[in-house]
């Protein structure tokens, strides 16, 4: 019968045993063709002393906080607009879920050819405008193009998390703002005393996968810039994939690797644990 | 921001309430419906402008795109470019993705509802553990072991091929669908588990006859969030995956922008037919997608 070995054996063998193997591996030299050499703490030494590993991961941090400080705010607003009941805001919740249904390579793809500084859309329409500032070089300008990409990774998830603030607002039961209006609770009273605590298992949630997701955001960065100009959008996935597969050094590609599983991994259980959102998953535990 | 837009959240329970109020309101709306509606119609303006261009641009050929106005639908508009793309390799890709996705949601659903079951059924240590340790996977992002990854499907003789992918995809698949399945079949009722036993059915008549038509909801869920993931992944067939022949959509979006980089209605072209199939199940199943993508994450 169909037990629990064949998922768990898809699962060690693809996921399990490359986990393990990051570890392993950031321990030796390896340039993918001849035998890996050990090379003891040798790559995480040379990690502390990398200036461009260390501003890999000053514009992951940025393009983290700017994230969650950005997408969390919209989202909650569009969320608990499309919660609302009438009939255009039902219109509106299904548009604006259509960037959901576009790969991450097609909206990479559009948006280079709206950014383009010649002939792209956003210059034309500057240009018809009479608008001067949407003239930018918005992908070759070192101060700007990380704010660009951070925009674009929002255009790209906000639709996902408004879904989310939309389900959670309507769990909330009526009787909580019927209750608090009786109390002669005003709207801004209503909004932060009933509906954003109401709210914080989702906001665990979309904080959650907002902060990992973006902690190793590597396709729109890949595809628009490939870390450019200069290093100021690298992020480490970007470096750890260029150092694997382009400087073929595996070995120190896996450091940069096996500290993402390890930020990743922390962020993810601090939040669960810290919102006291485990015991949700103890209860599943409980189950098991 | 936040705050304008939540006010007409909060009056919907009293307008719930009183169906006169509502159609006061609806008369007069009030200045913070007036300021939500406004917002949300900026944001979908965000939302819509650059898909529309990018739909306008499609329909152009390549001189017309440089002389025309690229916002309004004027100055000769061709179905040209998709043809052209067509003709150099998006079916391919297309056949590609589709096969890798059905594969992909077939072997994870099947799988995973089996390892579900038995985490449910048998509370023993092992059911525990294996609980633990996909908790654990899920956290894990996929960026952090792509690098043994490539060298284990290398080592496998896998490398550049579909079938690798749907290993991998489907593997990356299990925590949350088994997640997902456990929390849903623990709440299917013992007592009719008890009865087909009663009845000497087997566990495995329980599986078939009982846990699979009863799941049928929770699988619908997961094969749209699954498949959504496995349709639209772009690292995984970058790293493992080189010739044409056995690129999938997003990666062959990629080729073709470096085939044709500065024939733009090509490449806009090529983006739209990738993404039809997805709009046509979409518009199909709109009501199913939405409960879906937000359920998966709200477990």
């Amino acid at each position: 019968m169909a037990g629990l070995v064949p998922a768990m054996v898809l699962f060690g063998v693809f996921i399990a045993v490359p986990m393990l193997g990051a570890l392993a591996l950031s321990f030796f030299r390896w340039n993918g063709l001849g035998t890996p050499t050990w090379a003891g703490g040798a790559n995480w030494v040379q990690f502390v002393h990398d200036p461009l590993a260390r501003q890999a991961l000053e514009v992951t941090a940025k393009v983290v906080v700017l994230s969650w400080i950005v997408q969390t705010p919209i989202s909650i607003a569009l969320g608990l607009f499309t919660a609302g009941r009438q009939r255009y805001r039902s219109v509106y919740a299904a548009l604006f879920v259509l960037p959901l249904l576009l790969s991450t390579a097609g909206i990479a793809l559009m948006w280079e050819a709206l950014l383009d500084p010649e002939f792209g859309g956003i210059t034309a329409l500057g240009n018809s405008l009479h608008l001067g500032f949407l003239q930018q070089n918005w992908l070759g300008d070192p101060a700007l193009t990380i704010y660009v990409l951070i925009a674009l990774i929002a255009w790209q998830f906000i639709p996902f998390h408004t879904l989310l603030y939309q389900m959670g607002r309507r769990q909330i039961p009526a009787v909580l703002f019927e209750a608090a209006l009786l109390d002669g609770a005003s709207h801004a009273q209503l909004f932060w005393r009933v509906t954003l605590p109401q709210l914080r298992y989702t906001i665990v949630t979309s904080s959650t996968l907002i902060i990992v997701g973006s902690l190793t955001y590597f396709d729109i960065i890949y595809i628009m810039t490939n870390g450019g100009p200069g290093y100021t959008t690298r992020v480490v996935s970007l470096d750890m994939y260029q150092t694997a597969f382009q400087q073929n050094e595996f070995g120190y590609a896996s450091v940069l690797a096996v500290v993402l599983g390890v930020v990743g991994v922390a962020v993810a259980l601090g939040l669960v644990r810290y919102s006291g959102f485990g015991s949700m998953t103890s209860q599943q535990e409980g189950a098991a | 921001m936040s705050q304008t837009v939540a006010r007409p959240a909060r009056a919907q329970p009293a307008a719930h309430g009183a169906r006169t109020a509502t159609r006061a309101r609806r008369r007069r709306p009030s200045p913070g419906r007036v300021l939500a509606f406004i917002l949300a119609t900026v944001w979908l303006v965000v939302v819509i402008a650059p898909i529309y261009y990018m739909v306008l641009a499609s329909l152009r050929s390549q001189g017309t795109y440089l002389t025309a106005n690229p916002w309004l639908p004027r100055g000769g508009l061709t179905l040209a470019e998709y043809g052209t793309v067509f003709g150099a390799g998006l079916g391919r890709y297309l056949l590609n993705s589709v096969i890798l996705t059905a594969v992909c949601i077939v072997l994870t659903l099947s799988l995973c509802l089996g390892a579900a079951f038995r985490i449910v059924r048998r509370s023993t240590r092992a059911a525990g553990v294996t609980f633990r340790i996909l908790l654990l996977g899920l956290a894990i992002p996929i960026q952090a072991i792509i690098v043994p990854l490539y060298l284990l499907v290398y080592k496998l003789h896998l490398y550049n091929t579909l079938f690798a992918l749907m290993l991998v995809m489907s593997a990356a698949a299990v925590p949350v669908s088994v997640l997902i399945m456990v929390s849903f079949v623990r709440d299917i009722p013992r007592e009719l588990i008890g009865a087909v036993l009663v009845d000497g059915g087997s566990e495995w008549t329980v599986f078939r006859r009982l846990i699979v038509p009863l799941s049928r909801p929770v699988l619908a869920t997961l094969a749209i969030y699954d498949g959504l993931n496995v349709w639209n992944n772009f690292i995984l067939p970058l790293v493992l995956t080189q010739s044409n022949n056995v690129a999938v959509l997003p990666l062959g979006l990629t080729k073709l922008e470096g085939l044709y980089s500065i024939n733009v209605p090509a490449i806009m072209a090529a983006v739209l037919l990738s993404v039809l199939p997805l709009v046509i199940l979409f518009v199909m199943l709109r009501k199913q997608v939405m409960r879906s993508l937000g359920s998966v994450a709200i477990r």
